[in-house]
């Protein structure tokens, strides 16, 4: 009974299409926008969907426009996104450091594709560093949520709004162009997993009617301002890193191996680990849900007696450095593709045995 | 006796950070006289550019966001865009929306967006201590241009964005002032009025350009610089309503 009405509830939805639906629901007031695949579906989807709601739809002149329409929609207490994919996310990063710097909130989808420079519209994990090191000037950072099929892109979209306004600072979804192209069963309810109260957003520009007037700034020139203002930035990372790991483990228990990989490659690995546990090789998966903060309390538990970890990408790796970080003295093996090149199951069970 | 030159209340009683004979402590003043007598201070946005003026909202006594460089107007089409109900409006030197910004500023005024943009020319980048911007003046020497600005070996000419921008099916009103001297500080506050009245009635997007002096950079002084925009930079901005 319980099953069916779940069914029932579902519909097929591409990837783009779901994070888009998945903000609406989350209650995002303003997106702004720039064509680039693979996420076209998802400015298009917005600009179906957003005006016949009252919400605000701009497709801006350029990434840099997008992210300070973004900028200014949150200065004024919306709940704002923007989406595009890696080249584009390279130019929104100016925007996103000043996002941090004065302390706003607001999603951001990064579709993955190929890089460096103009790369390819093929999908790619290659932007990991950038996503979860900052990306732009200044010592920040931005929760990043990585998604592994089209419902959970659509949750963590969710989630993202909520963390985003908890915390007052950008909230990356690091997704990739098989996800976002890919057609899965969604559930569309709004799901509400983040449980602590959202304060309300009296620090946002309405117009100084009956209070002081708010200030947005990311600016602090008299010296000493800017340190003391960094202090308090570093304690809300390290409420962050505290507060917000995120994982999710495939058939690990009593394994010899782990193997970490997040979003699409995961996949890839779960079908690896099903053939290898058949084989009755003691294998598993560990899936970083969120990789800023990384999920490193829950990898040193599940690492804890494997014999080797296994770190598998969509890059050439980058990820697998917070798992030596996590994993100090641990051996890792990386097995990593980038530019379209993605590992394959075959790859993978043939690396787990050579390294029996 | 009866006080009849009175602080806005718009603007705070402080010290000012600008050099003598800076257009700015004039140009905040009359922004915040006109927010004033149109009784709009309670739903004012306003956006700091990064220039000078960056640090605006240390003067101005009403909600304020700062911008990254150049970035004002997209600022700007996000806060109004969400909050039809206010009133918002850009304040941006020549380099911030005339070079690095202009991508932004052509395209919030293309799209009409109803927004109240004051555009400050002084012919130079004053905060980083004088390049030369996007409207020098031919021959006007600047660090950047230390033979004078020469067209014709790649400086470029000053760019006339107003001209430009007064083109565009989105713009409703566009004009170019001068705070030379008594006459053109009365014609800048009407037309900064002007503009954000425009705005009030949703008229889409107005512009006004106010040049103004940088003695410090024009290494003049106060008084010469005025002179300096009546005889030089008036010859290349030609003052007045450009597009109603």
């Amino acid at each position: 009974m319980e099953k069916n009405k779940t069914k029932k509830n579902k519909v097929l939805m591409a990837g783009n299409e779901a994070m888009a639906e998945a903000a609406i629901r989350a209650g995002c007031g303003f997106y702004a926008g720039y064509p680039i695949t693979p996420q076209n579906e998802l400015i298009a989807y917005m600009a179906k969907k957003m005006k016949p709601r009252n919400r605000v739809f701009v497709q801006a002149e350029s990434e840099l426009a997008a992210i300070n329409m973004v900028f200014g929609a949150s200065a004024a207490g919306v709940r704002a996104m923007t989406s595009s994919s890696s080249p584009g996310i390279s130019l929104k990063q100016e925007g996103i450091s000043y996002l941090a710097g004065a302390s706003l909130p607001a999603v951001i989808i990064n579709v993955m594709r190929g890089g460096p420079g103009l790369g390819s519209i093929e999908s790619s994990q290659s932007d990991y560093f950038q996503a979860t090191r900052g990306g732009g000037h200044g010592d920040y950072f931005t929760l990043t949520l990585a998604p592994w099929s089209v419902d959970e892109a659509a949750r963590l979209v969710m989630l993202a709004f909520d963390l985003a306004d908890y915390y007052r600072n950008p909230t990356l979804i690091l997704a990739d162009a098989i996800i976002g192209q890919m057609m899965e069963p969604v559930e569309l309810i709004l799901r509400k997993e983040f449980k602590k109260k959202i304060p309300k957003k009296n620090w946002a520009l309405t117009g100084a009617k009956g209070r002081s007037p708010n200030i947005i700034r990311s600016f602090f020139l008299k010296e000493g301002l800017l340190e003391t203002y960094n202090e308090y930035l570093r304690k809300k990372w390290n409420n962050i890193r505290k507060n917000e790991q995120r994982f999710s483990t495939y058939k690990t228990d009593k394994n010899k191996y782990l193997i970490v990989a997040y979003g699409s490659q995961a996949r890839i690995v779960r079908e690896a680990v099903d053939i290898l546990r058949k084989e009755n090789i003691k294998v598993g998966l560990f899936r970083p849900i969120s990789l800023w903060p990384y999920p490193e309390k829950g990898l040193k538990r599940l690492a804890k007696g494997v014999k080797k970890v296994v770190v598998v990408e969509q890059s050439l790796g980058q990820m697998v450095e917070d798992v030596k970080l996590a994993l100090p003295g641990k051996e890792v093996v990386f097995l990593g593709k980038a530019g379209g090149g993605i590992p394959q199951a075959k790859e993978i069970i043939n690396l787990i045995k050579r390294n029996r | 006796m009866k006080k009849s030159f009175l602080l806005p209340k718009s603007l705070k009683n402080v010290d000012t950070h600008y050099c003598s004979g800076c257009g700015h402590g004039i140009l905040h003043r009359l922004v915040a006289q006109a927010i004033d007598e149109l009784n709009i201070r309670e739903k004012t946005i306003g956006i700091a550019p990064v220039g000078c003026a960056v640090i605006a909202y240390n003067y101005w006594d009403f909600d304020v966001s700062e911008a990254a460089h150049g970035r004002a107007l997209a600022v700007a089409t996000g806060i109004k865009r969400c909050r039809p109900q206010n009133v918002v409006f850009t304040y941006q030197g020549d380099g911030d929306l005339a070079s690095i910004g202009i991508a932004e500023t052509l395209h919030s005024a293309n799209r009409g967006e109803n927004l109240t943009c004051i555009f400050v020319n002084n012919a130079c980048y004053g905060m980083t201590g004088g390049q030369m911007a996007p409207t020098t003046l031919r021959g006007q020497k600047t660090i950047t241009t230390p033979l004078g600005r020469d067209p014709e070996s790649g400086d470029g000419w000053p760019l006339k964005l107003s001209e430009v921008l007064s083109v565009l099916d989105g713009v409703c009103f566009v004009a170019r002032s001068s705070m030379s001297n008594p006459q053109g500080v009365k014609e800048t506050y009407q037309y900064i009025k002007r503009a954000f009245i425009n705005q009030i009635e949703k008229k889409g997007f107005s512009l006004v350009e106010v040049l103004s002096s940088c003695p410090t950079i024009w290494q003049k002084t106060p008084i010469d610089a005025l002179r300096w925009i009546e005889d030089e930079m008036v010859k290349e901005f030609p003052l007045g309503v450009i597009k109603e």
